[in-house]
């Protein structure tokens, strides 16, 4: 290995802003999972019977089902007794108030995190912002200007309550109960997330965000969140995440369905910060996310663009399933791991409809001693016809001590539906990073170019301020500290 | 400008430059001409400090400056500017986000004001109209699908760009055609001047008709063997390099 790829891994070290700890007092329930529990949770939410049920439901299944191992990632079994399911900053378990009312604290930790929560203090207006600290939404900013163009955007738990029929529609229509052992669990000790309708031809005057904070000490966080766009409408939807450095794992399995009707576009972005853990491998998030679309009515449009730079370990394969008539699905990624951080990531296309079309555009960029999984599967069902999926893969090392996997699926029961498939794996060159600090670029500047060059399909897909907080994160990413 | 005194490097622990010696001053220009395996191409990337090209001995001061303990990019900020023999794609990287980057550095750490995003780009643009290749070079990946002379321009576009001291030319010409070669001539001589210095490494004279050297170099073995104005050259290209490795033996 040359000495500037040893130089550039040195410094490799995380240098992780938001692992931080906010001091504020929990509502918390004790660790450990039972009926009692789920029970529990639904109490403090004041939740409808039917919400019980199906929470009860999900967890007798959750009982009999087994954590999957078919992932190429390596752990340490969670011990799902030792966690606390419901935490709570106290006095802010019923949901949003004003501002006035939240923990000066809580407010102190998103302007660390440089989230906006007074709207005055947005310059243009363009971004709604839902924030979940730990298991509770703490605020919804603009939702009076979202409520006059008909757009419902509030935390799942408020939704529940305001709009139980939209709730009760949709939920689990996507990602079904019995989905998979994380979903499955979700679906049993959900605690909050997001909700969004966009009713009929309505476009959504702005953008929409969710920002997850866990802080809590031994808590998962189980969001839920449920995007529903109805004919015609659209919506661009931002998430991001971060959590405080701390040794012991945090669990975070969370739950999204989109559900686009005809002619509806769904954008869902997502640039994932989690705590990764220390260069040991020790502490950081287990992020176990199962997101899924349904592009249900003909013409929809569903597009995941995703940039995944945090996490201990990530499982996670948002999807589009592909219902619809010329139904348009699309899958953009960048994954990067570094120090000891594990990445089994890709996505689901399954083709149902006539005339579906998919795109997946996935770029894995491995570091140290980091593993970097793309897994994907393209399904063109016997009802397919005249489908189309378009899938590039592609892999960088940097140094010789990572490693890069590429698991495509494809499976095809429709003559007419054509398939294409493009991989490629490259190193960063002792050549290129010659070139580069030849003209001047220090090995961590060199690194950071070429890397965001690399990316730079997925960064187009990206909203223009989500694209430049991608390439900073990534540049901060790949800094570390100078030593 | 430039003082070799004594160089000694390896490859792969295998001792290729044997006791160079060069002085090079400010405003000259030096042809560094040699049979194939003389190590040629050794001495640029040593002076560069390209990973895996060891010095062992001696010395490489430009400007006063040791650069043989310095990292690459310092190496550049001391004024260095290595033109490749085979320029390498960064793909994704567009050349004008590259150039500026470079630029910035390069004047934060030669303690000189970065010029605005106006003025470089005006910068920029005259430097492609001077080495013949469209702005919307600009726009593409570095040196991404170019062609073998496209590439050399774009060398020679760097140049242009990064102001520096001492450029050193590896074999620049080799793969282009008259044109191309023309043109990066062009380029090279419209930075000569009294504060800059040239090392032009190659196999044949034919660069030397469109840059004339103020002096020539053999080196063989590892060592510069012969030196000599111009017409040295012209020599070599009529006799080859054998007459001149036996009369040193």
């Amino acid at each position: 290995m040359s000495e500037s790829v040893e130089r550039i891994n040195e410094r490799l070290a995380s240098d992780y802003e938001a692992g931080f700890v906010t001091e504020v007092e929990n509502d918390s329930l004790p660790p450990g999972l039972d009926e009692d529990t789920v029970r529990a949770i639904s109490a403090r939410k004041k939740e409808p019977e039917w919400l019980l049920e199906w929470r009860l439901k999900a967890f007798a299944k959750w009982k009999t089902l087994t954590e999957p191992e078919w992932a190429h990632v390596n752990y340490q079994k969670i011990d799902f007794q030792a966690l606390s399911y419901y935490s709570a900053p106290k006095g802010q378990g019923d949901g949003p108030k004003s501002l006035d009312e939240v923990d000066p604290e809580i407010l102190r930790t998103y302007e660390k995190l440089g989230i906006p929560l007074h709207e005055q203090k947005r310059l243009a207006g363009v971004v709604a912002v839902d924030v979940v600290f730990d298991s509770v939404s703490i605020h919804t900013t603009f939702k009076d200007t979202l409520a006059e163009a008909g757009v419902i955007f509030c935390p799942i738990s408020e939704a529940v309550q305001s709009h139980p029929e939209l709730v009760k529609q949709y939920l689990g229509t996507v990602v079904p109960i019995s989905d998979n052992f994380y979903a499955c669990l979700n679906s049993a000790v959900f605690s909050d997330g997001s909700f969004v309708f966009i009713p009929k031809g309505v476009t959504c005057p702005m953008e929409l965000s969710t920002y997850f904070r866990i802080n809590a000490m031994n808590t998962g966080q189980f969001e839920r969140t449920l995007i529903i766009a109805e004919e015609g409408a659209s919506v661009s939807y931002l998430e991001g995440c971060t959590a405080p450095m701390r040794d012991e794992n945090q669990l975070h399995a969370a739950v999204v369905e989109l559900v686009a009707l005809d002619d509806a576009k769904i954008k869902y972005s997502t640039v994932q910060n989690w705590y990764m853990g220390d260069e040991q491998g020790r502490g950081g998030v287990y992020n176990f996310v199962t997101k899924r679309g349904v592009c249900k009515g003909r013409n929809s449009h569903i597009s995941w663009t995703q940039v995944e730079t945090g996490s201990a370990i990530t499982w996670k394969y948002p999807s589009v399933v592909l219902r619809g008539d010329n139904s348009v699905g699309e899958f953009y990624s960048v994954a990067l791991t570094r120090g000891r951080q594990q990445a089994d990531t890709g996505t689901k296309m399954i083709h149902m409809g006539k005339n579906t079309k998919s795109t997946i555009i996935s770029k894995g960029i491995s570091a140290a001693n980091s593993e970097n999984c793309y897994r994907g599967l393209v399904r063109m069902a016997p009802t397919a016809e005249g489908a189309r999926n378009f899938t590039q893969c592609d892999s960088l090392l940097i140094g010789d001590t990572c490693g890069a996997h590429t698991f495509p699926y494809i499976e095809s029961r429709n003559n007419s539906a054509v398939i294409e498939h493009e991989a490629s794996t490259s190193k960063v060159s002792d050549d290129q990073l010659f070139l580069c600090q030849q003209r001047g670029l220090d090995p961590e500047k060199a690194v950071s170019m070429i890397v965001n060059g690399f990316c730079k399909e997925v960064f187009r897909e990206l909203p223009m301020e989500f694209a430049v907080e991608a390439g900073k994160l990534l540049e901060i990413s790949l800094e570390g500290s100078v030593g | 400008m430039l003082s070799i005194e004594n160089l000694q490097a390896s490859v792969e622990d295998k001792a290729i430059l044997k006791g160079l010696n060069l002085s090079v001053g400010a405003g000259e220009v030096h042809a560094i001409m040699g049979p194939n395996g003389a190590g040629k191409s050794t001495l640029s990337n040593v002076m560069g400090g390209r990973p895996g090209y060891e010095a062992t001995g001696g010395s490489v001061t430009l400007g006063g400056v040791d650069l043989l303990e310095l990292e690459p990019e310092e190496r550049a900020y001391a004024g260095l500017f290595l033109a490749f023999q085979y320029p390498v794609e960064l793909p994704g990287v567009s050349n004008m986000e590259f150039l500026k980057t470079a630029v910035e550095a390069n004047c934060e750490h030669r303690g000189i004001e970065a010029p605005n995003t106006a003025a470089f780009l005006k910068a920029a643009r005259e430097a492609c109209a001077q080495v013949n290749l469209s702005p919307d070079f600009l726009k593409r990946g570095v040196n991404e699908g170019f062609s073998g002379g496209e590439r050399k321009r774009n060398e020679i576009l760097q140049m242009i760009m990064l102001q520096p001291k001492l450029c050193v030319l590896d074999e620049t010409d080799s793969g282009l055609d008259i044109d191309a070669l023309q043109v990066v001539a062009d380029g090279v001589n419209s930075l000569r001047g009294a504060d800059r210095s040239f090392v032009v490494i190659t196999h044949y004279q034919r660069l030397l008709d469109y840059i004339v050297p103020d002096f020539v170099h053999v080196l063989s073995d590892g060592k510069i063997i012969k030196s000599g104005g111009s017409e040295l050259a012209l020599e070599l290209e009529k006799n080859g390099y054998g007459w001149i490795e036996q009369e040193v033996a």
